[in-house]
């Protein structure tokens, strides 16, 4: 069969080019630099990213400060319209809270929570995947088993699930700091399915392989194996899988926390945000929901074409 | 002279990519008269699939055909309007692939697979349809058609579905069926079976064949001529049993000693050092003088034509009119 | 066949089973089953007489097996909340949220897999890049924000349409429809619409990636060597056997759309089990919460055994046993 992308002879010139070059010429890089909308996807990704990363630096208001806080302040539309203050550019809330500063704030809460639960979705998925895949017979059974049971519900429940047993267990005296915890827990583990699943094919495949059993009957540890061999062979595709999660993650604690069972207004994450401004659209009072709405569309789009190249790119059937 | 069925001049099948174009085949020249059987071998990569998706006109992009003619009793198709083009495809060319298993559509029972291809292209009603899939069916050597018109391909064992595939493939009385590899997927007893299928149904309705296989040995017993292709040329095409018994290029040759032969006295198979290049990487001149234990002075620099010897048509320099060869070496 | 159905049916057990189990567990040791019938001033002694009758110091597995039993009697107890039988609760909002996933799912395929097969059969033109990247939106929009987006247009700015809840119902026996009703019709549209985007998107993508697969397939390339017709190629075959894992998935896909009615439902305050649910999880309203798993597990199962079957039924690999000739 015809080998179309088969990589030129290497030659002195190539190494005297160096590892940087090669590095460029590579077929990711390339189809990366081809397609402007990935360049652009990427560009309002870590726009936002570094936005949201410097906000205690740059954004104009502190809008958790309840000293800066004046109710005169409140309502303002933004500044380009009739009744604007210069000093709040997308105008403000109905605590007189800045909505370019919560925005900011928000968007730097949403990206640690969805950081953080694929991290912790990743570690999970990734564990029990290579348990289950090396250690085989009744443990795989049983997760294999609780993963169907688990993949029989959208995400979007089993959060729910969780957090209204985190609720009813710590009762009345519900304490709004462990609200992001709680929210990363419960969207960490309602999406470590797809991890494992795919971790557990590669052990099982590496397992029955030579070097393998091999490297058992010498004595080495089990622990060294796996991680060594069947963890980077797998890493390419949990990456696809970490993309299109994170994507996920941020929608599902967007939409945990507009429901008003994720971050609470006092620490407003983006959804937050939507839901408090929700309450005054039809006073007219669009920029309060409808901004923290463009900037969420905006990342998560962003995200999403992120993923659609990083898959396409991996995928050798679409060469 | 009789005209040629299938006449094939200077094709060029190449692919775009960023890193240039690439030739898969390059510059082929070759006739299939009425109801003969051209067997072309070479090794994996050499072209010969691509010659024949070609020439019925099925070469996916971004692959094309960048050069040449192909003309079927003298009337060009390989410039036709897709909606012509369709037409001759199974009515006047028909194609066989390699896996039985993947050519059938398992969602669909054979006997609808069959009266499908027969109606589009006689236009009979279903009932004649049907009738003339029962026929086919018993001509390819189905046990009991009429029980068996109703199953779905998996129902099938491998050489019984490669029967029902040449089933389909005739439905539509071609004049030149084109089999890709036809017995690789298939087990060694099952493949004597169906070679020897494939011949007497060619000669039963003079359907012409070309034959594409790495195995010379299905070439030998099937073949009336064979062209043997190198890195997307043809190296060497003749009478079968000339280019069997005496090969002239010495990749030819090559193949040939390579072949084990039972009652043979040889102590070793002939090897040919190193591999076909890659596409990426062809060398200049011959493409096989990197290899070739007889290379000398103008093999590097020119490439060789095909150019009549005897029986057959070889590109090699050895066989060169000297002063071709001279003009080379200057 | 019937080996393979037998099969999913012990699955689906299992998977209720367990599902059961969690309820269970969530609904004795989580919440406090006398939690609705005492008032500050019951004493001790009275909660210990009270969870003696109730049976509440029972081995453990006889306290599951009543539950279970209760269960399947449509027996779930009283919501804390709201003081009635949840399975009343449930019951009156049961129509509202079906009809909603149904309305929305219709929409969805009747769209979306035209739109799928297009994009798959015409790769280069300007509408498949267009609806491409309309679709992107369509996955990346939250469904909450769809909604408020389209509140914000359809109901503030140009006041066409109602913004929250039901219209006007008719009832049937126990089902109580909007479809039959103007306002009910003109009501149900923005949360159709918001339920149904991203569903379309979804199918879109998953029609044309499975549609590009098959059009790569030996079976197709051997058709088009036999010279059918593009039509007889791309529907005949190429649809028929993208249609079958397309259909598979979507039946699948029906389940999460009750779930994700939760969301819509809260946007436009419509009436049905899944706002029910999270005021439930807000208020930490144990039994409605425990009662929802198990009906929501029991509606994802059935479609599940469902979807098995069809496929059963389409896929002769599946429905014929396989014979050697």
């Amino acid at each position: 069969m015809i080998d179309v992308d088969a990589p030129l002879p290497s030659t002195g010139a190539t190494h005297r080019r160096g590892r940087l070059a090669a590095l460029l010429d590579h077929d990711l890089v390339y189809s990366f630099t081809r397609s402007k909308v990935t360049v652009g996807a990427a560009l309002v990704t870590l726009l936002i990213v570094l936005a949201a990363v410097l906000a205690p630096w740059i954004a104009p208001h502190d809008p958790f400060d309840l000293r800066q806080l004046n109710l005169l302040d409140s309502h303002l539309p933004p500044a380009w319209a009739a009744d604007g203050d210069r000093r709040f550019l997308l105008g403000t809330d109905d605590q007189g809270r800045d909505v370019l500063s919560a925005i900011l704030y928000g968007a730097r809460i949403s990206l640690s929570v969805g950081v953080l639960s694929v991290a912790l979705a990743a570690l999970v998925g990734i564990a029990l995947g290579l348990i289950a895949g090396y250690a085989g017979g009744a443990l795989d059974s049983l997760i294999m088993r609780g993963a169907d049971v688990q993949l029989t519900f959208p995400a979007i429940l089993i959060a729910l699930l969780i957090d209204g047993t985190m609720r009813a267990l710590s009762g009345e005296a519900r304490n709004e700091d462990t609200a992001f915890w709680v929210l990363v827990l419960s969207i960490g583990l309602s999406s470590w399915v797809q991890y494992a699943r795919t971790v557990r094919g590669s052990t099982l495949v590496e397992k029955n392989k030579d070097y393998v059993q091999a490297a058992r009957l010498i004595g080495l540890d089990p622990t060294s194996i796996l991680f060594r061999h069947v963890l980077p062979n797998v890493m390419g595709p949990v990456l696809v899988i970490a993309t299109i999660n994170f994507g996920l993650a941020i929608i599902l604690e967007a939409t945990l926390s507009f429901l008003g069972v994720g971050l609470p207004p006092t620490e407003p994450s983006l959804g937050t945000l939507i839901s408090i401004g929700n309450k005054f659209l039809f006073a007219g009072e669009w920029w309060i929901a409808i901004f923290p709405g463009l900037t969420l569309a905006g990342l998560v789009l962003a995200v999403n074409l992120l993923g659609d190249w990083l898959r396409d790119a991996l995928n050798p059937k679409l060469r | 002279m009789t005209k040629a069925l299938l006449s094939v001049r200077n094709l060029r099948v190449e692919f775009p990519t960023r890193r240039g174009t690439l030739v898969a085949v390059d510059d082929i020249s070759f006739d299939i008269m009425p109801g003969e059987v051209l067997g072309v071998v070479g090794e994996s990569g050499a072209g010969k699939s691509l010659t024949g998706t070609a020439i019925i006109g099925l070469i996916e992009p971004p692959g094309r055909i960048g050069a040449g003619e192909i003309r079927l009793k003298g009337d060009r198709i390989d410039d036709l309007p897709p909606e012509r083009f369709r037409r001759i495809r199974g009515r006047r060319i028909g194609m066989v692939f390699q896996d039985p298993l993947t050519s059938l559509n398992p969602l669909y029972r054979i006997g609808h697979q069959l009266a499908e291809t027969i109606v589009t292209h006689t236009g009979v009603d279903a009932g004649t349809a049907r009738r003339r899939a029962l026929a086919l069916l018993a001509e390819v050597g189905i046990p009991a058609p009429e029980a068996r018109i109703d199953n779905y391909p998996h129902q099938f064992s491998g050489g019984m579905r490669q029967r029902v595939v040449l089933a389909l493939a005739l439905a539509a009385n071609p004049e030149l069926i084109i089999a890709d590899e036809p017995t690789t997927a298939l087990d060694v007893s099952v493949q004597a079976q169906i070679i020897t299928l494939l011949k007497r149904l060619c000669r039963d309705h003079g359907t012409a064949v070309m034959l594409i296989t790495h195995d010379m040995g299905v070439i030998a017993e099937t073949a009336d001529r064979v062209a043997v292709m190198y890195a997307g040329r043809i190296v060497e095409i003749g009478p079968v049993r000339a280019v069997v018994k005496t090969p002239l290029h010495p990749y030819t040759a090559g193949l040939m000693g390579s072949i084990p032969k039972p009652d043979a006295d040889v102590t070793r198979l002939v090897q040919i050092p190193g591999s076909m290049p890659r596409l990426t990487a062809m060398p200049a001149g011959c493409a096989f003088h990197p290899r070739c234990p007889r290379a000398f002075a103008p093999c590097p620099t020119a490439r060789p034509n095909l150019e009549p010897y005897g029986d057959a048509q070889v590109a090699c320099w050895l066989f060169e009119q000297p002063s071709a060869a001279a003009e080379a070496r200057a | 066949m019937l080996a393979f159905l037998v099969r999913r049916a012990l699955q689906a057990l299992l998977v209720m089973l367990v599902v059961a189990l969690i309820a269970f567990t969530l609904f004795r040791f989580v919440g406090d089953p006398i939690n609705q019938m005492v008032g500050l001033e019951t004493t001790q002694a009275e909660r210990a007489q009270l969870r003696e009758a109730l049976g509440l110091n029972d081995p453990v597995i006889v306290q599951f097996v009543r539950f279970a039993w209760h269960a399947l009697q449509l027996d779930f107890g009283v919501s804390y909340q709201f003081k009635q039988p949840v399975v009343t609760l449930i019951g009156e909002r049961f129509p509202a949220t079906i009809e909603l996933a149904f309305v929305s799912a219709v929409v969805a395929l009747l769209l979306g897999i035209p739109m799928g097969v297009y994009t798959a059969l015409h790769r280069r033109s300007w509408i498949s890049t267009a609806l491409l990247t309309v679709s992107l939106l369509g996955i990346s929009l939250p469904v909450f924000l769809t909604g408020i987006l389209l509140i914000f247009v359809f109901s503030v700015t140009l006041g066409v349409l109602p913004s929250f809840g039901r219209g006007e119902v008719v009832h049937l026996g126990f089902w109580t429809t909007g479809l039959l009703t103007a306002s009910g019709l003109r009501a149900i549209i923005l949360p159709a619409i918001t339920l149904g985007l991203f569903q379309l998107t979804l199918v879109m993508r998953l029609v044309r990636s499975e549609m590009l697969e098959v059009l790569r397939t030996d079976y197709i390339k051997f058709a088009r060597a036999r010279g059918l017709t593009d039509r007889a190629v791309n529907f005949g075959h190429a649809l028929k056997n993208t249609l079958v894992p397309v259909v598979t998935i979507v039946g699948l896909q029906l389940g999460s759309v009750i779930a994700f009615a939760i969301i819509t439902e809260t946007v436009f305050q419509w009436p049905g089990m899944g706002l029910l649910f999270l005021i439930a999880v807000q208020s930490a309203d144990i039994p409605v919460m425990a009662a929802y798993l198990l009906l929501v597990a029991a509606i994802f199962v059935t479609i599940n055994l469902i979807v098995d079957l069809f496929y059963a039924l389409i896929d002769p690999r599946i429905r014929v046993d396989a014979r050697t000739a």
